[in-house]
């Protein structure tokens, strides 16, 4: 089959590869009809993320029809599915909690021995995202190997197209799960610090849970733009002082809820020795800190802080004195993707989120590599590139 | 167990060497003065997991690194373990101790490439399942350098304990183990 694979900074390849098969009971197969490129994923394009190996495919924002099935796994061949990008259980303790990204066996035995010296207990596993989060092939490739089908995937009614519920596999739900973990009480004020896809979703999700208002932080225009016509109030840090312009819009009491989303692209789970490599980036560099800053000092006395942001190693001057001073409650973690997908998949179904404004780009698989490049080089006017393996470059040139 | 400290961890993590000192006192027969334990939480019944356990003969499903157990008869097998440079140790291990759903003990018997003794417990833990703690003891083969080379060979007991018990776990709560290989041939290779 084809796929995009790793190959080294700004090195990614459009390769043909052996394809998968079922190994475990409880695996299918699915056949890729559409699959993302993360935000998370130019973090790998960068070479940020340590444990990935040349050859490895990338991706887990995918959906697609089941071609194979295991003995154990509960879906049929022809079924369309989205497949989260948490590889879980679904029969441990955490699974039982519906906590799926602290799932106890999504990660090979082996690989878990990374995430628990530095995290002090290992995570669930992920797709196509080095080796630390369990080495699985992602989905931007003809066709993946799913472990776990009978409680991952998620089946999609006939009639719905594959761009109104592809961004289930992650962002939805991140964005989802970053405004429930903020607690939204009817009449709140809620700041989002990035306007990225889950930021976005982060604003639409907290609307729907009742908040009064909401202001959205970026400096990208378009993005503030997509931020607005959900209602949202805006700031552009690069044009006003963040901290002083909440405190002018909120009374001076502050947001009651604050929800930083930046940088929460980055699955990525970063160790400390890479750490000042990463700072010394521009892109998400010095600035991924100064966001839970700002949140925790903006926030209003007795506020909650929700950070889908990913951190993955440690951050200096945290302000802990603020933080406990004022009483604060911050919720954070990967997203429990399984948990959410019923109910998002019923909003999208009735009408109560569209999704489908946030792609910018439609590309065939092949085109793969000059989509990281787009969406690399111009992160205002490229909010998501869309793969379809089974698109031809002709019909490409057609939609745009 | 009785120290002087208030101190209520688990002997294998003190700092001291009284670990071993400690395991060997609750073992019939010991053998070996390295230390190996490690504890796992499985969302399954103690019956259940004891029942599979007990069947040596399935062990090298999740133990990595056992090529083979032949099952003598009730209380005696004969165990084949990988070592560095696809080399292998032998030994005969004996069950000295065996109480139903909760425990079993053994220790290798005279002759052993490696001496080694131990026990693996099933506690059951509430809501949360049974909570299991394999202890081993066991003499290095070649002393420190043995003990130095199968490090680098990733074979070290410590490490190897740890990851039989996340995989025997996976395999009673998943009915499989965890594997990000893409085909059978790229899995067979794994496991062999």
């Amino acid at each position: 089959m084809r796929a995009l694979t790793w190959h080294g900074k700004h090195d990614v390849r459009v390769d043909t590869v052996d394809d998968p098969e079922i190994v475990n009971p409880r695996d299918c197969i699915i056949k890729v009809t559409s699959t993302a490129i993360c935000g998370s994923d130019l973090h790998l394009y960068d070479g940020y993320i340590p444990t990935m190996q040349a050859g490895d495919i990338l991706g887990h924002e995918f959906m697609g029809e089941v071609v194979e099935t295991g003995p154990k796994s509960t879906l049929k061949k022809g079924q369309r599915v989205v497949v989260p990008f948490t590889i879980a259980c679904g029969s441990c303790y955490h699974c039982g909690k519906h906590q799926y990204s602290a799932c106890d066996n999504g990660l090979p035995a082996d690989n878990q021995d990374i995430a628990q010296s530095l995290y002090g207990q290992p995570m669930s596993g992920l797709f196509g995202y080095s080796h630390m989060t369990g080495g699985y092939a992602g989905g931007q490739a003809e066709y993946v190997r799913v472990p776990f089908s009978d409680v991952g995937p998620i089946v999609i009614p006939d009639g719905i197209d594959d761009d109104k519920v592809l961004f289930l596999s992650d962002i939805l739900p991140t964005g989802w799960q970053a405004a429930e973990f903020a607690q939204i009480e009817p009449g709140d004020t809620v700041a989002v610090w990035g306007c990225g896809p889950v930021g976005l979703f982060a604003v639409q999700s907290a609307f729907l849970m009742g908040a009064e208002r909401v202001i959205a932080i970026d400096h990208f225009p378009h993005r503030l733009e997509l931020a607005k016509k959900f209602g949202a109030e805006t700031i552009n840090f690069e044009e006003s002082a963040t901290y002083e312009a909440l405190m002018e819009m909120t009374g001076g009491i502050g947001p009651d809820a604050c929800i930083d989303s930046v940088g929460l692209e980055a699955h990525g789970f970063f160790v400390d020795n890479v750490l000042d490599q990463i700072k010394k980036s521009t892109f998400l560099g010095t600035d991924r800190p100064h966001s839970i800053r700002q949140a925790i000092l903006a926030c209003r006395k007795g506020g909650r802080v929700s950070m889908p942001a990913v951190y993955g190693g440690f951050v200096d001057k945290f302000p802990l004195g603020a933080f406990m001073e004022k009483g604060l409650t911050l919720k954070t973690g990967q997203t429990h993707v399984q948990h959410y997908l019923p109910g998002l998949l019923n909003a999208i179904v009735e009408g109560k989120i569209d999704t489908t404004f946030l792609i910018s780009h439609r590309l065939p698989l092949e085109q793969a590599p000059q989509g990281y490049k787009m969406f690399h080089d111009n992160q205002n006017e490229v909010t998501k590139v869309v793969l379809k393996p089974g698109m031809t470059p002709d019909a490409a040139i057609a939609a745009e | 167990m009785n120290h002087a400290t208030l101190d209520d961890a688990p002997a294998a993590t003190a700092k001291t060497g009284r670990g071993a000192t400690d395991a060997a006192s609750r073992l019939i027969d010991a053998q070996g003065d390295q230390i190996v334990a490690r504890s796992v939480t499985i969302n399954r019944p103690a019956s259940e997991l004891y029942a599979y356990f007990r069947d040596f003969a399935k062990l090298p499903t999740f133990m990595d690194n056992v090529e083979r157990i032949d099952v003598i008869d009730t209380t005696r097998s004969h165990w084949v373990v990988k070592a560095p440079a696809g080399r292998t140790v032998e030994w005969d291990a004996r069950i000295t101790e065996e109480r139903d759903g909760e425990l079993i003990a053994w220790t290798s018997e005279d002759g052993a490439d490696v001496p080694n003794s131990g026990r693996i417990e099933f506690k059951a833990a509430g809501a949360r399942g049974t909570v299991v703690t394999a202890t081993i003891l066991y003499d290095p083969p070649g002393g420190v350098v043995g003990k130095v080379i199968a490090k680098l060979f990733q074979r070290e007991p410590a490490i190897q304990a740890r990851r039989d018990l996340r995989r025997f776990k996976q395999l009673m709560e998943t009915g499989e183990i965890a594997t990000a290989a893409r085909t059978r041939a790229a899995h067979e290779e794994e496991i062999a």
